[in-house]
């Protein structure tokens, strides 16, 4: 102790600062501007995760139903009567029966339902319990039968999906006196779903429809699902990666290394950065004036999406890609160069494996931004309604087809409520999606840097 | 312009290895290096001495063309290795780094195995058909390096993970094993201790039968130990070369006194 107040009066900060056990009042001061930042740091972090578990909630709480859904199961008598007439079992005299000849099949599986003296409600005919299920449901059954015309005069079992209203009374969206007041559904209706879900005929099941199914139009939200504005936006996404990340790792690894630094590439490297910037529609104009109407290829397809999306994702990769060139130290450079290896070898040899996680993060930034990328997909026609699957690559490529962003987009400006709950299924898909691609460019990444 | 004159010079040159004519370096509108003429012989250690800034390095980076990478760099004059122009069109730098070889001033293996390291020039020169030849040259230069014992054990792991003086010797080894001419030493013993530093200098001692050695110093008691020649620069001139012993015993220049007794640092 009296070294230390010894040795401190002789400094020159004077008598009062002596003793390392008091603060100053600089000291408190500067650790008050610390704990104040702290605060600060802590205040902004807790508002962000928040606003991202609000965000996250109301999706998942509209959204997570959508994977639910209401299904029916019938014992249907493919009646011969009224399939096919002449008992030819000719696919195309059977193929002339619309899906209206199927509607009567499931009002008969209904009247067999009603045999049971727990089934029935006053005063509803079988016609009328046969809107309990989907629209889709005849169009099924005639699929069915077209693929099976040897079934014809048995009894199948069938899982139909319940009707929109119905599958909504089971999520809260439909209640009795809603029912009352809507001309598509009736309490009666509802009173018999109720029934049927006593009796396990109606159950409420996980909808794998909701990833495989087409879309649907504006009055069978129960049928819509997001299968074409998946493949549509893997196809887009193959497009991207197979044309952005050579693309742009070759050009960064031009300018970067072997392009003399002169006001051209300056101009250049200016422009790339601006390019980042533009916004995302203007790509969207120029992809319908040079790759439609220039190059006449078809619209909605893939292949013009998937273009126009590289063209946006280019800057990223590019910025990225040069960002992590740069950040290579200039000695390993010179090592490589020292002992004789061409300029070439030296980047592709020792750069390029050093520079290879932070490219791959940022491809992979590039495409999540792609995949979530509606804007320009607007312009080309992806907003159109595709009920048929693009077909395999690489024909698919210029098939129509939706894309999942676009998709949301779509269901969101329909009227009937049943939509908004798919339109944040939708996006709940997208999400997941793209946390799968950050955790590929997290493993990808320890991946690489092991090898130090 | 540059070949008629070379010509006759080719005869008596011939003891020397390389001998530059009139060297100017700028680095943008730097002058780095004024006209510096010298000529370095054959079997000889040549050191280069001089206070910090003083264009050692500079010039020393002149003799493989390793300054070729630095975009604002120019270099005038003629450097000739074995009466051959280097600054001549049709030479390839990459051609002559692989006959000029150098060792940088800061130590910087590769973020590869020690292994890879070392075998990485044979490869890309062609220098071995198959493996067990590969094995005998890493084992030969990393002896000769003087860090055989301290990495045989571990040569699969990576050479980024030695000590900054084991590094720098991984980096003499991986500069000898591509079999050089001229070796081109910057300050190889800045980071290393007094036992390292002694076996560095056995080792330039022992490639000075075979090659032509530049080694930049510091070190006036190194200067002395390990070289031959001596040449001191000051402010980007050549103000002094000539057998080491004469320099450090009985310098002309009064400049060089000063240096080498420590009045200019
Ligand atoms: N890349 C460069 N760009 C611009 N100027 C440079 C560059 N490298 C070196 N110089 C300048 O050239 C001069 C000589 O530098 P050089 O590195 O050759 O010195 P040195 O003698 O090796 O010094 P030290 O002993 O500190 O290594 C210095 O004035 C330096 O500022
Ligand atoms: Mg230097």
């Amino acid at each position: 102790m009296t070294d230390l107040s010894t040795s401190g009066a002789a400094a020159p900060r004077g008598p009062h600062s002596s003793s390392l056990l008091v603060q100053d009042a600089n000291t408190r001061k500067r650790n008050a501007a610390e704990s104040r930042f702290r605060l600060y740091g802590v205040i902004a972090i807790a508002i962000a995760i928040l606003a991202l578990f609000a965000l996250l909630g109301s999706i998942l709480y509209n959204g997570s139903s959508s994977f639910r859904q209401a299904f029916v199961v019938l014992d249907v008598y493919l009646d011969p009567a009224k399939l096919d007439k002449d008992g030819t079992r000719d696919l195309e005299k059977i193929a002339k029966v619309s899906t209206f000849g199927y509607a009567p099949l499931i009002a008969a599986a209904f009247e067999t339902k009603f045999e049971d003296p727990e089934i029935g409600v006053e005063g509803l005919s079988a016609k009328n319990a046969a809107k309990l299920i989907s629209k889709e449901g005849p169009a099924e059954l005639r699929r069915y039968v077209l693929a099976n015309p040897d079934m014809i005069g048995e009894t199948v079992q069938f899982e139909f999906l319940a009707s929109g209203r119905i599958d909504g009374y089971y999520k809260g969206r439909v209640t009795m006196e809603t029912a009352k007041l809507d001309k598509n559904v009736s309490p009666e209706q509802l009173q018999l779903a109720d029934q049927l879900k006593e009796a396990g005929v109606l159950a409420i099941k996980f909808n794998t429809g909701f990833l495989t199914r087409a879309d649907a139009s504006e009055n069978r939200p129960e049928a819509a699902g997001l299968g074409v504005a998946i493949l549509g936006s893997f196809y887009m996404m193959i497009v991207v990666l197979c044309l952005a990340l050579p693309i742009g790792v070759a050009a960064s690894i031009y300018l970067e290394e072997f392009a003399p630094k002169n006001w051209i590439t300056d101009i250049i490297e200016v422009n790339i950065s601006n390019l980042a910037a533009v916004p995302s529609i203007v790509f969207g104009i120029l992809g319908l004036a040079i790759f439609i109407n220039f190059a006449g290829l078809p619209q909605s397809a893939p292949i013009v999406g998937g273009l126009v999306l590289t063209l946006m994702t280019l800057p990223t990769i590019i910025i990225a890609t040069r960002a992590s060139l740069k950040a290579v130290p200039p000695s390993i450079r010179d090592a490589a160069l020292g002992i004789g290896a061409s300029k070439m070898q030296a980047v592709f040899h020792h750069v390029l494996p050093l520079a290879a996680p932070g490219i791959l993060t940022g491809t992979i930034i590039g495409l999540a931004q792609a995949l979530g990328e509606t804007a320009p997909l607007l312009l080309i026609g992806m907003v159109a309604f595709v009920r048929d699957f693009p077909s395999a690559p690489p024909e698919g490529f210029f098939d129509p087809a939706a894309a999942l962003p676009v998709q949301v987009y779509n269901w969101t400006q329909r009227s009937d409520p049943a939509f908004v709950e798919r339109a944040s299924g939708a996006i709940i898909v997208l999400m997941v999606f793209l946390l799968i691609m950050n955790a590929i460019a997290i493993v990808l990444r320890r991946r690489f840097e092991r090898r130090w | 312009m540059y070949d008629a004159p070379n010509l006759e010079k080719t005869v008596d040159q011939k003891e020397f290895k390389i001998t530059a004519d009139n060297v100017q370096v700028f680095y943008g509108d730097t002058h780095a290096i004024k006209d510096v003429s010298v000529q370095i012989e054959d079997n000889t250690v040549t050191a280069f001495i001089g206070p910090s800034g003083c264009g050692k390095s500079t010039f020393l980076r002149c003799l493989n063309r390793m300054n070729d990478t630095i975009d604002i760099c120019r270099v005038e004059g003629n450097i000739l290795l074995d009466g051959e122009n280097i600054y001549d069109k049709k030479v390839d730098p990459v051609q002559l780094r692989a006959k000029v070889g150098m060792v940088f001033q800061k130590p910087n293996p590769f973020p590869k195995s020690i292994y890879d390291n070392i075998a990485y020039g044979p490869r890309i020169h062609g220098l071995t058909r198959n493996k067990a030849d590969l094995d005998i040259i890493v084992e030969k230069s990393l002896r000769r390096g003087a860090i055989w014992d301290e990495v045989k054990d571990r040569l699969d792991q990576p050479g980024t993970g030695l000590s900054g003086g084991q590094q720098q010797r991984l980096c003499i080894a991986r500069a000898i094993a591509t079999e050089p001419e001229v070796l081109l030493m910057d300050e190889p013993c800045s980071a290393l201790d007094p036992i390292a530093t002694a076996q560095v200098e056995e080792l330039i001692d022992e490639l000075r039968q075979d090659y032509s050695v530049v080694i930049v110093t510091h070190s006036m008691q190194q200067a002395a130990r390990v070289s031959q020649k001596t040449a001191f620069f000051h402010l980007g001139n050549l103000v002094e070369y000539g057998e080491t012993s004469q320099i450090f015993t009985n310098p002309i220049d009064p400049r060089t006194e000063s240096y080498i007794t420590g009045r200019i640092g």
